[in-house]
């Protein structure tokens, strides 16, 4: 609403290369240490290195990036499980956040794997820390860490017999008609 | 059906896994041949002060087990947000930790509008600073002061939080509430400072040292004080870093990470401050970080203060930011902009985003999936205390139940965040 205020970003062109460059170099360590077949869809979303890979190899994947002296990627801030339920025998999946905290590059590692098999290797083994995201994880998704020492629910009651992050459950009653919207389709 | 087959199969899967842990789980029972007890603590006891249980085996006065149990405010903050605009969601996170609600606003604020690239006026940014960091001081004043009623000392409590009744009347000057502030908005700041406000903050800036110190003097080199948390509840760095700790606990442990100094966001580069760090990550050591990050957060607040630029305090994104009230009625534009972002008539652009900021307890990230409608697809919220409490059985095991309370006190763990 301010006539004076210009919408134009100019620094993001300026700050964009050395992210690029940054991001050039973990993909090309990713490459070394792991096989360049081991990565699809290498993306960089806002500046941030987001590369897939199969449940099969994330284990290897993580432990060696733990273990890597050139960046360490040491710390692993996040992860959290997705439902895409249109993608036929992916419709899981898991979404790692891996911080160097030595060299600030944060790194985004996804995979993807059927909803009939939610079966993922543990990291527990690796961070102290995988031990209650995975607990979580399993609360809201049912994704089954094997390996894990306590996987039981952690935030919903013991006895709940469904996974409600999953986008076949609805977040109202889906029979309640007070609620439906006409004109905006919703 | 198939999604009945497929959910079978997982429960199956569910109950091997949960017969095969079967012998793992602790006794819940006492059993009086091993001279263990088992106490339970929580999950209402006024010394954990929030809504956690623990599950302890106790060897006399001595804890041999523990077992945390979480959820109990858990409202589904997650699945929550995927039916609700943007706007909608800035409430959610007062609710998490609400000990320091506009750190929490701002930084779904941020993550927002990096998604949308909208870049906020330098006022506006400077605005957020100030009342970020006065949140970090509330917050850090009632984690320490709370510390000191643990160990029988009353009276810094009611010392500082006289103060902190200060600053969230100063919240109340800048957005209408005290505790659950819903500040702010995508694109700035819903209002300017009012003169109050500013006159508020400056007699607060002027009285709050003192008091402070008078804080410190009570506790620091307090000899009950330290001898009840001196080398209770130690933390190695590398264990903390395993842990996935963050904020002042981990810069207890000698660690120097800091989000506002290794990732700046709202123009953090522009002030000058330092990250206070300890030695042996102790509850002593996280004490006195806080303390010192008060200072810290009081030397940002007059730098911003200082030198406030002139401006609009909101970005010209008409799309995003709600018009104000009073242009909603006399102004078209305003009216028909007002109607497409409360209707949620606006789609995102598709994208994900991380952003995380600098929370009270530590850093708070905010992982956002749109898939280009009016709300996100996925949101995840990285929450510190929720990452870090699982370290408690084990920096608790081995003390005694008063040290206990002591470490849970320290590490400042917020049951709304725990729970989200």
């Amino acid at each position: 609403m301010n006539p004076q205020e210009s919408a134009a970003a100019p620094e993001v062109a300026v700050a964009e290369d050395p992210i690029k460059v940054q991001n050039a170099r973990v993909l090309a360590l990713l490459t070394r240490l792991f096989g360049e077949a081991t990565f699809t869809d290498v993306e960089e979303p806002y500046g941030l290195l987001t590369v897939t890979t199969t449940r099969e190899r994330i284990h290897d994947i993580i432990a060696g990036l733990q273990q890597d002296q050139e960046i360490k990627f040491h710390f692993l801030t996040t992860m959290c499980g997705i439902n895409y339920p249109e993608n036929e025998g992916k419709e899981l999946g898991m979404i790692y956040h891996l911080h160097s905290l030595t060299q600030n590059i944060r790194l985004r590692i996804k995979i993807y794997f059927p909803i009939a098999d939610p079966v993922v290797p543990t990291l527990t083994d690796l961070y102290a820390t995988a031990n209650w995201m995975e607990r979580e994880a399993y609360d809201f998704f049912g994704v089954i860490f094997t390996g894990h020492p306590n996987l039981i629910r952690i935030l919903n009651v013991e006895d709940m017999d469904y996974f409600p992050m999953r986008r076949e459950y609805p977040l109202e009653d889906g029979t309640r008609e007070d609620k439906t919207d006409l004109f905006f389709g919703r | 059906m198939a999604v009945n087959d497929t959910l079978e199969g997982t429960h199956k899967i569910h109950e091997e896994a949960a017969a095969q842990r079967h012998g793992q789980l602790m006794p819940l029972l006492n059993d009086f041949s091993q001279e263990l007890t088992t106490l339970n603590l929580g999950p209402t006891h006024p010394a954990t002060h929030g809504i956690f249980q623990n599950i302890l085996q106790m060897d006399g006065e001595r804890i041999v087990s523990g077992v945390p149990t979480i959820g109990y405010i858990h409202r589904a903050f997650e699945k929550i947000a995927e039916r609700r605009p943007f706007y909608q969601i800035t409430p959610l996170t007062d609710r998490m930790n609400y000990c320091s609600s506009p750190i929490n606003n701002m930084g779904w604020h941020m993550t927002v509008e990096k998604l949308l690239g909208v870049t906020v006026p330098k006022r506006a940014q400077y605005m957020r600073v100030i009342m970020m960091e006065l949140a970090r001081i509330a917050d850090h004043l009632i984690c320490n002061s709370i510390l000191g009623v643990d160990t029988g000392a009353f009276t810094g409590f009611l010392y500082v939080f006289q103060e902190r009744e200060k600053i969230y009347e100063i919240y109340e000057e800048v957005c209408g509430s005290r505790l659950t502030t819903n500040m702010g908005r995508v694109g700035g700041m819903e209002r300017d400072f009012s003169p109050v406000a500013l006159q508020k903050l400056r007699d607060w800036l002027k009285t709050f040292p003192a008091v402070m110190k008078e804080f410190e003097s009570m506790f620091n080199r307090n000899r009950i004080f330290m001898d009840r948390v001196v080398n209770v509840g130690p933390i190695s760095a590398e264990k903390a870093l395993n842990y996935g700790f963050t904020g002042p606990n981990l810069r207890a442990a000698g660690v120097d990470y800091d989000v506002r100094a290794m990732n700046p966001y709202s123009s953090y580069e522009d002030f000058e401050f330092d990250i206070p760090v300890g030695t042996n990550g102790d509850t002593y050591d996280r004490f006195i970080v806080r303390n010192e990050e008060i200072w810290q957060s009081l030397r940002i607040i007059k730098q911003a203060l200082e030198n406030l630029p002139e401006g609009p305090y909101h970005a010209d994104a008409p799309h995003y930011y709600l018009p104000a009230k009073q242009e909603v009625y006399k102004n078209m534009e305003a009216l028909i902009y007002h109607f497409k972002i409360i209707m949620g008539e606006i789609d995102a652009p598709v994208g994900e985003v991380y952003h995380s900021v600098e929370g009270g307890n530590g850093e708070l990230g905010f992982y956002l999936i749109s898939d280009g409608g009016r709300t996100p697809y996925r949101l995840h919220f990285r929450r510190p205390c929720f990452i870090y409490y699982q370290a408690y059985p084990e920096m608790a095991v081995g003390t005694t139940l008063s040290d206990a309370i002591v470490i849970l006190s320290s590490m400042n763990v917020i049951a709304g965040e725990l729970d989200a």
